[in-house]
């Protein structure tokens, strides 16, 4: 994963409330077995009519947002299935963080394992956003190791969980860091109840 | 004295594995589920860092999501799911993990078949890449859908790194009136708390109309945690649960079954056990729901009318509304009696267990579909299916006018060929009315198997309680 610190760059509206994963990446795109080149395909129904025409008044397809690499969203982002593939769309076409109130919590764990930065803003700050991101010349800053998002004179704040944080920070990978606890797993292991299921 | 514990909180702490100050804790994962949609990267992941699988085990996996639910015997045709489901294949063999695969009779929706094994059992940690795991915290265990990163975690180390959430009990008391299902409770309970009110909790289930569920019951309540905003819920084992497990091919018989219930009776909450948070929901109250609009919370009770959006207060709730009657084609007002459907789906790991198609067999009595309506019975499992079929409810459906698939997702998601045609209305017995979920432009009304049956009927929905 690569470390993430300074986010920089346009933001994109997409304000509504609960925007589910079935919307950000369709299912008929989760039949690959790989991680990539799933851009294309992002908000999928809605960037496309349904003769697969882009749809011009779509926000991400309007040429003024071409750019933009921060998605200001409403309350529970992504909320709905597991599916990871909503993060790789979204990054693979260009977002490298998402402004909202709240995400779905699955969602939220994925945007972290891909370097993806979910920021949890208040309601108040995140229409605020919203706002300004109707105006495509406005771009944003994140700055994580501050917990700041600015855009113009406007800055907010935000929580993050500060091990999430140092993690992102570095680009580590979770499994790394788990696998320096093996002699704790390794113990756990030995005092396990038996009669837990096991097949094979 | 110990403090009193929630059931979350001795599971919890029966797993983690390790814990450290302003970390996450290191939970210890008992059953690991997997299918071939959130899997592939996963398991590519663990090849590229030349990992093993630590435990294959104590991982279970079978093929669900794509599979087709007819003419399997043909092969898969769809080139794209034939190769997922060739690499699961692939994956399992080379990793030594146990696959129910596409010509397994064990093979199923993986929530259905996990507890079916008796591979779901009370104070386990249970996951798996979807977000429904949520399902398995019907037997006391805590059961949290996870990403594909993250499976790829558990698949290298066994553990998931969690803080912990907090805890909501949501208390249902009461005998609930006739006609009114586990799906009209959960509906019910997401209409109360709405699709986030479950955020950073996990859901206890409790009071007597819980108690008095079947484990069928318990299982569709719990899967639609996830639809409140849920990291997981959990109804606590008792009597019903253990009735359940005894007998199912991986739960032990003998002195480790008296080992095993002993220990499964520890797991409820203690009396005096305190919750974060608290809601309280009067079975009485509780009536058989469908959906209008694109998210679960927005259901009304079958008697009721499709809403104005101008009756919501809040603001977001009221362009929520708006942007849904739009997509569902839908006027306020309408009463949801007069609102005929085309397609009726009855399936997915919510309401596709024997006792589902039990209920809604009885509602059939000798009818037939409705000429305007396409309906289809997609069973749980495969071993959901030959059971009806033991029983006789498959010549029940079919005499009826209804199809009689093989075992998988289904028309819950639609990534199959089962799907809904732009602007078809369906009944369904799934989980998500989401735009498009079950097909682009398609317009989805969640309801339970009875309400689902009596709607393929009579061409349009119905009160359940009145039409018996
Ligand atoms: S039946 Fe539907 S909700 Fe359940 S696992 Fe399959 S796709 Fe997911």
């Amino acid at each position: 994963m690569k470390p993430v610190s300074i986010v920089e760059g346009q933001m994109a509206p997409l304000p509504d409330a609960n925007i589910d994963t079935d919307q950000i990446i369709p299912k008929q795109f989760l039949k690959g077995v790989k991680r990539t080149g799933l851009g294309p395909n992002l908000f999928y129904n809605w960037a496309h009519d349904v003769e697969g025409e882009r749809e011009p008044a779509f926000v991400l397809n309007r040429p003024e947002y071409a750019e933009a690499s921060v998605l200001v969203a409403g309350p529970n982002f992504g909320c709905g299935s597991s599916r990871e593939h909503a993060v790789w769309s979204l990054h693979d076409a260009g977002f490298d963080a998402i402004l909202a109130p709240s995400f779905g919590p699955i969602l939220e764990n994925n945007c972290y394992q891909n370097g993806l930065l979910p920021v949890v803003l208040s309601e108040e700050d995140a229409a605020k956003f919203a706002e300004l991101a109707t105006d495509p010349a406005n771009s944003v800053t994140i700055d994580l190791p501050a917990q700041q998002v600015s855009s113009g004179d406007f800055t907010a704040t935000f929580d993050i969980d500060p091990h999430v944080k140092q993690r992102l920070l570095n680009g580590w990978d979770q499994v790394d860091i788990t696998l320096q606890s093996v002699a704790d797993i390794e113990a756990y292991e030995s005092s396990r109840p038996r009669f837990m299921p096991a097949l094979g | 004295m110990t403090r009193p514990q929630t059931m979350l909180d001795k599971v919890w702490d029966d797993h983690v594995v390790r814990s450290a100050p302003g970390e996450p804790d290191l939970l210890y994962v008992d059953m690991h589920l997997i299918h071939e949609v959130t899997s592939p990267q996963a398991f590519e992941s663990l090849s590229l860092a030349g990992r093993r699988v630590r435990r294959p085990e104590l991982c279970m996996a079978t093929v669900d999501h794509g599979i087709p639910t007819v003419g399997r015997e043909l092969g898969i045709r769809d080139p794209q799911s034939k190769r997922q489901i060739e690499a699961l294949e692939q994956n399992c063999a080379e990793h030594g993990i146990t696959l129910f695969g596409v010509d397994d009779l064990r093979q199923g929706i993986v929530h259905i078949i996990g507890p079916e094994q008796g591979l779901t059992q009370p104070g386990m940690v249970i996951v798996c890449g979807d977000s429904h795991t949520s399902t398995h915290g019907a037997f006391g265990a805590l059961a949290i859908g996870i990403g594909t990163s993250e499976v790829g975690h558990v698949l290298a180390t066994q553990t998931l790194p969690r803080h912990k959430p907090g805890s909501l009990a949501i208390t249902v008391d009461g005998d609930l009136p006739l006609g009114v299902t586990a799906k009209d409770i959960i509906l019910g309970i997401i209409r109360e708390i709405g699709v986030n009110g479950g955020y950073e909790t996990v859901i206890e289930y409790r009071g007597s109309t819980i108690a008095g569920l079947s484990m069928a019951g318990r299982m569709t309540v719990c899967n639609m945690s996830i639809e409140a905003g849920a990291t997981a819920g959990m109804i606590a084992p008792d009597e019903t649960t253990f009735a359940y497990l005894e007998g199912k091919p991986y739960v032990p018989t003998g002195a480790m079954w008296d080992e095993m219930v002993a220990f499964w009776q520890t797991i409820p909450s203690d009396g005096d056990a305190v919750f974060d948070r608290e809601v309280a929901i009067d079975a009485a109250a509780l009536a058989p729901f469908v959906s209008w609009g694109i998210n679960p919370a927005q259901v009304v009770e079958i008697t009721g009318r499709v809403p104005s959006p101008d009756s919501f207060d809040d603001p977001r709730e009221r362009d929520g509304a708006a942007r849904a009657l739009d997509y569902m084609d839908l006027e306020a007002g309408t009463a949801m009696t007069d609102i005929g459907i085309d397609r009726v789906f009855f399936g997915s790991c919510t309401n596709a267990r024997i006792e589902d198609l039990r209920a809604g067999a009885e509602v059939i009595r000798g009818r037939t579909v409705h000429p305007d309506v396409d309906a289809m019975v997609v069973p749980g499992s495969g071993l959901v299916k030959l059971q009806a079929e033991e029983e006789g409810l498959d010549r029940i459906y079919k005499e009826a006018g209804f199809e009689w698939r093989d075992a998988g997702c289904s028309m819950c998601l639609a990534m199959n060929d089962d799907i809904l045609s732009p602007g078809e209305r369906c009944a369904s017995t799934s989980n998500r009315n989401f735009e498009g979920r079950q097909g682009r432009g398609g317009r989805t009304h969640l309801v339970s198997p009875q309400m689902a049956v009596a709607a393929a009927l009579a061409g349009h929905f119905v009160d359940i309680r009145e039409w018996q």
